[in-house]
């Protein structure tokens, strides 16, 4: 009994004499004292030095990109360090093209603030705002994707162009240890400053799906920031081609919203991939578009058919159907969402039909 | 035991008594890391001066907190949080102080709280019974002969790069099957000292 309590005692004492050691040495070594970050050469802050830039720009509700919440893994939260910012390490190497390196571009959550520092920004990102949004509407599109609909504070506005996307913040809950935030393109119109609808679907085991469609209740608070993304509405006369499988959906609805609400008089062409009729969803609410637009078509096609399943529209993948009504690519441009072999397989089609690539835009997942 | 001179312990613990060759302790950063010869180079310095640090700090703890309090059995898992918690404040005392010396060993550091050659030299020294210099010697040797053998190991690789290895081979495997001639050239040096 005395040596189970004597051991335990010891152990416990050591551990705790690591962590205040530890501790002292955080508070004291990786104390680096207040030191300034500098914003495109015209914004100042004092910041206090020894955490991530990533983490220190988030105090300063300056929201970069990033999907993995600064471990190094997703790449996305790529930001200019002219000066200041130390070598790059050997962690964001795989993320860096030749060119980035030489501009001196680093992972804001691997570039950790020590000195006096420089960085450069996209202009955009200063609109980038963090909401405390509330559940006011939850959809079941179909058996795997929800649309939910997000209210802002009263008095709050959110600026966005159609088709870009926000980050919804998944908290800590039973089965998830860490607070992560995950992308999603807004499908509603920015005409509505107001509110937010985003579409997602049921990944299995996806940190951020799962808390969406098993745990998220009407009336929840939930913290998204946003806008962000360069897939957005293009203002031109070109024809339109739009192409999604499943959630890919969200901005191109965000998009047909938009062009409805402003009665922009353009042809466009919706190409929807999915496997079955019940992968299908707002199938009459395109009905509608059709009818209102200027010139809207949407076209479903479905490339896992069954023998139980009775659909007379077209079948199989979207390469198929735009194909066959795409004839060339003259005075046209493309808008595609969805997984990344989809929109390689796309790019690749539409190139082979004339239209080049700075007249497709892409928003990969 | 017989009283070694630490030197001998030193050679010993370089050559004959190597961590990877005659041990085979620390191998998953050992197959890991060694693609090329600078890294290696960098991750093999890092380990050896863990090594050096760590044995001094589990000598002092095993030997004035551990045996006066009869807790010897507490060796392992003691042994693990000291080695965690001291290349946790290496890294930030570096970071701080040594920055060229931080981004040289880069993300090695965090690597080798779990490399086992640093626990089981720990372990080694306490099961062998060596004196604190002994203990000293033996953990800065085992350190420069795991570099010598991660780097020697990295040599290697590059040149098998160059060469066509059968597909199912190919990486960790034909790293395996030179790691055992490795292994087999490095018992000819059973000759020079012995130590157990």
């Amino acid at each position: 009994m005395n040596s189970i309590f004597i051991s335990t005692l010891t152990f416990t004492i050591m551990s705790a004499v690591f962590a205040l050691l530890l501790t002292i040495a955080d508070r004291t070594v990786n104390n680096y004292g207040e030191v300034k970050l500098t914003i495109n050469e015209e914004k100042e802050f004092v910041v206090k030095g020894g955490s991530s830039l990533l983490s220190t720009l988030i105090d300063e509700k300056i929201f970069i990109p990033s999907a993995c919440g600064g471990k190094g893994t997703c790449g996305y939260c790529k930001v200019k360090v002219p000066d200041g910012g130390g070598p790059t390490l050997a962690t964001e190497l795989p993320f860096m093209s030749k060119e980035e390196l030489e501009s001196h571009t680093r992972l804001s959550c691997q570039c950790k603030v020590k000195q006096d520092i420089k960085i450069q920004i996209p202009d955009a990102l200063f609109n980038v705002q963090e909401y405390d949004a509330v559940v006011d509407k939850i959809v079941d599109l179909t058996d795997i994707i929800k649309l939910v609909r997000f209210q802002l504070p009263e008095g709050a506005e959110i600026n966005f162009k159609p088709g870009q996307y926000v980050q919804l913040k998944a908290p800590i809950y039973e089965g998830n240890d860490e607070e992560v935030y995950r992308a999603y393109s807004i499908a509603s119109s920015p005409t509505y400053k107001n509110y937010l609808e985003l579409v997602i679907g049921y990944v299995p085991l996806g940190v951020a799906t799962t808390y969406v469609h098993r745990h998220l209740q009407i009336g929840d608070k939930v913290y998204i920031n946003g806008p962000f993304g360069d897939f957005y509405y293009q203002d031109n006369d070109r024809e339109m081609i739009m192409v999604a499988t499943g959630t890919g959906a969200a901005p191109i609805l965000s998009l047909l919203n938009y062009m409805n609400e402003n009665d922009i008089k353009r042809k466009c062409t919706f190409y929807f991939g999915a496997r079955r009729p019940k992968d299908l969803f707002l199938l009459d609410y395109y009905k509608k578009l059709e009818e209102t637009m200027y010139d809207f078509k949407f076209i479903p096609t479905l490339s896992g058919l069954t023998e139980e399943d009775i659909w007379s529209g077209e079948v199989g993948r979207v390469d198929k159907a735009i194909d066959k009504f795409v004839e060339n690519g003259e005075k046209k441009e493309a808008y595609l969402c969805g997984g990344a072999p989809m929109i390689d397989s796309i790019v690749k089609l539409l190139n082979a039909k004339g239209i080049p690539d700075e007249l497709i835009y892409y928003d990969k997942f | 035991m017989i009283e070694l001179n630490p030197m001998i312990i030193f050679v010993a613990a370089i050559f004959t008594n190597n961590m990877i060759f005659s041990n085979f302790l620390g191998m998953c950063s050992y197959i890991a890391v060694s693609k090329e010869i600078p890294t290696s180079m960098g991750l093999g310095q890092a380990v050896t001066f863990v090594l050096a640090c760590t044995s001094v700090i589990n000598y002092l703890i095993y030997y004035y907190i551990l045996v006066p309090l009869n807790l010897e059995f507490l060796r392992f898992i003691i042994f693990i949080v000291s080695i965690a918690a001291f290349v946790q404040l290496l890294e930030m005392l570096l970071e701080r102080y040594l920055p060229n010396l931080y981004y040289a060993l880069g993300i090695f550091l965090p690597l080798i709280t779990v490399n086992c050659a640093i626990l089981g030299v720990s372990l080694f020294m306490i099961i062998r019974n060596y004196t604190f210099l002994q203990s000293f010697a033996f953990s800065v040797g085992a350190g420069i002969g795991w570099t010598l053998a991660i780097v020697a190991l990295a040599g290697i690789r590059q040149r098998i790069k160059l060469d066509s290895v059968p597909a199912g081979l190919r990486g960790s495997g034909i790293a395996l099957i030179t790691t055992g001639l490795m292994a087999l050239a490095f018992m000819g040096f059973s000759g020079i000292v012995q130590i157990q």
